[in-house]
């Protein structure tokens, strides 16, 4: 399996990145050297082996319903980049 | 002797006394940063105002009497991915530069309620992601033993900053090793402690099921101390662990009669810097010398650990960082066309380049037709490793290694090279994703630069593994050796 340029282009958009002509080059390369090495994996049959995702064996952890006290609304936006009234602000989503 | 070379009890005595103030350990603390700091760059932010404040305001709490706690008056560092209300967390990332955070991290809550000081924020790769501090966007920061050489990471600047007696301890956080790497680089004690002990909350998150705060310090009492002070149950952090947490102190009691220690052949084997295996070696005779027993065994997917690792890590981590979005903290691109423009340039002028790779790698590991190939096959490999653990530790107490298969390396040696920087994690990634305990005691010099030696546990039994790293250190002066800077 290799990475072609167009499958960067791809990741990057669902990853939200913009790339350079040269950074996907560069990561065309890098990638493709790293899931080379990941395929060593392969060697192993695992068909009946359960996948961790958690060491911990905790599962849907639950707190009380109840009412707590929540962040003041100007605290929120302290590290808003824009903000108006009482709310972050965003470019138009809709025309 | 440094003022930061007396040991904790003596501190907390001579405080008690009036032959001391905190402001005399906070002044201290600062004049070594202003001596060393310039060469050594382990701080991104100083909180020389609120340290101070907060020094006059402990003093004046001592001139009124009563108890107070062992950390009292402690100059601590914390890692800049630990959110410090009020104090700037940059994750060392541009995209966060002015992130001014809301809350404090419930370390951080714990650490005010022991009462120790918050000298300022250190330095780390970005994110969290790498091994050597020259992914910081900021600076790099050197190894107080020789400044032309990484001191390790990710918590590279708490490693450093300890090493160099700017701060009495540091807090870190360890995904893949990046507690134990640096504090064997830099010739400290770095704790991990079981994934879950010390609650994430206010941990900037990159990996979620790997990361796990602890503490760096310059020996292992100093480390039992600060794990007291900062573990237990948070209902803030869903994966917390509701156990019974044990007091560590009193378990260094200097005896390891019995103990049953098992080596992995795979940690001494290909790759290892004989200098680095020699020093190994020659702990686990002081060990035997010390009546525990030892004998090889085996971990026999540890070759597997690390592409396991970058998978799940990564995976983690583009799921992690998709919320340095650009709209409700962090760096804002200017004149975005639109909404989804608005993200990608913030994110592509925002994140380093390895960052940006770890995303790239992660969400196509995550991506359709990916999926069962890479992300799921790493976790069904995660079981093996795990199961690798729990095997050797039903007939052994502990593992012990080496915290990284050599000594720190150049500034500038490895960058270009993903692939190899990896493989420096190579003893301390699969110790993770087992997610048991491990600590990183200085066993060692190779060249001048300080060797560490890795001691791990069972889940939650951190006691075994400070009173066995507690046991070694009192029959070694390795921690006892200072840079000269």
């Amino acid at each position: 399996m290799s990475i072609s340029i167009k499958d960067v282009e791809h990741v990057a958009n669902l990853a939200r990145l913009e790339l350079s002509e040269q950074e996907k080059e560069q990561f065309a390369g890098q990638l493709n050297a790293i899931l080379k090495y990941a395929e060593k994996l392969n060697e192993l049959q695992t068909d009946d082996v359960e996948p961790t995702t958690h060491v911990l064996p905790v599962r849907n952890v639950m707190r009380e319903d109840a009412i707590r006290e929540s962040v003041a609304n100007e605290t929120a936006l302290r590290n808003a980049p824009d903000d108006e009234d009482g709310q972050f602000k965003v470019p138009a989503v809709l025309e | 002797m440094a003022l930061f070379d007396l040991r904790l009890q003596e501190i907390h005595n001579q405080l008690r006394t009036k032959e001391l103030s905190v402001a005399d350990l906070v002044d201290a603390s600062y004049s070594r940063i202003a001596a060393t700091d310039a060469s050594i760059q382990a701080f991104l932010t100083l909180n020389e105002e609120g340290a101070r404040a907060a020094a006059a305001e402990l003093d004046r709490a001592i001139a009124g009497g009563g108890e107070q706690g062992i950390l009292f008056g402690l100059p601590a560092g914390i890692k800049d991915n630990i959110v410090t209300e009020g104090l700037l967390t940059t994750c060392a990332s541009q995209f966060l530069r002015n992130y001014d955070p809301i809350y404090d991290a419930t370390v951080t809550k714990k650490l005010k309620a022991a009462q120790s000081v918050t000298i300022g924020k250190l330095n780390m790769d970005e994110f969290a992601m790498g091994g050597s501090n020259e992914n910081s966007s900021f600076h790099p920061t050197r190894n107080p033993w020789n400044t032309d050489y990484v001191p390790g990471g990710s918590s590279g600047g708490s490693a450093a900053s300890v090493a160099a007696g700017q701060v009495y301890f540091a807090l870190g956080s360890d995904t893949g090793g990046s507690i134990r790497q640096p504090a064997a680089y830099c010739g400290i004690v770095g704790l991990k402690p079981t994934y879950g002990l010390v609650s994430r909350y206010g941990l900037v998150a990159f990996a979620s099921s790997l990361d796990q705060i602890g503490p760096l310090t310059k020996n292992v009492e100093d480390s039992a101390y600060v794990l007291q002070a900062i573990a237990g149950y948070d209902g803030n952090d869903s994966t917390s662990a509701n156990v019974e947490i044990p007091d560590y102190v009193s378990a260094l009691s200097g005896d390891v009669k019995g103990l049953r220690i098992g080596v992995p052949k795979e940690y001494l084997g290909q790759g290892i810097d004989p200098k680095v295996k020699e020093a190994v070696v020659a702990a686990l005779k002081q060990f035997e010398s010390l009546g525990a027993t030892w004998e090889e065994v085996s971990l026999p997917h540890t070759e597997y650990a690390v592409a396991t690792y970058y998978l799940l890590a990564s995976s983690e981590a583009s799921s992690n960082l998709a919320r340095f979005d650009g709209v409700r903290y962090g760096v804002r691109a200017d004149n975005p066309d639109n909404l989804l423009d608005l993200y990608r340039k913030s994110r592509s002028q925002g994140f380093g380049q390895e960052v940006k790779r770890r995303i790239m790698l992660g969400t196509y590991a995550l991506s359709s037709g990916y999926y069962d190939a890479y992300y799921l096959k790493a976790q069904k490999v995660r079981t093996l490793i795990k199961q690798d653990f729990d095997n050797v530790f039903k007939d052994f107490d502990l593992i012990v290694g080496p915290t990284a298969p050599t000594t720190a390396f150049p500034i500038g040696e490895q960058v270009g090279d993903p692939l190899t920087m990896y493989l420096n994690d190579i003893c301390t990634i699969p110790v993770s994703l087992a997610g048991v305990p491990a600590i990183s005691v200085p066993c060692g010099f190779a060249d001048g630069l300080p060797i560490g030696l890795q001691i791990i546990g069972k889940a939650f039994d951190e006691r075994t593994v400070l009173r066995a790293a507690h046991a070694y250190e009192q029959h070694t002066e390795h921690h006892k050796q200072r840079p000269q800077l």
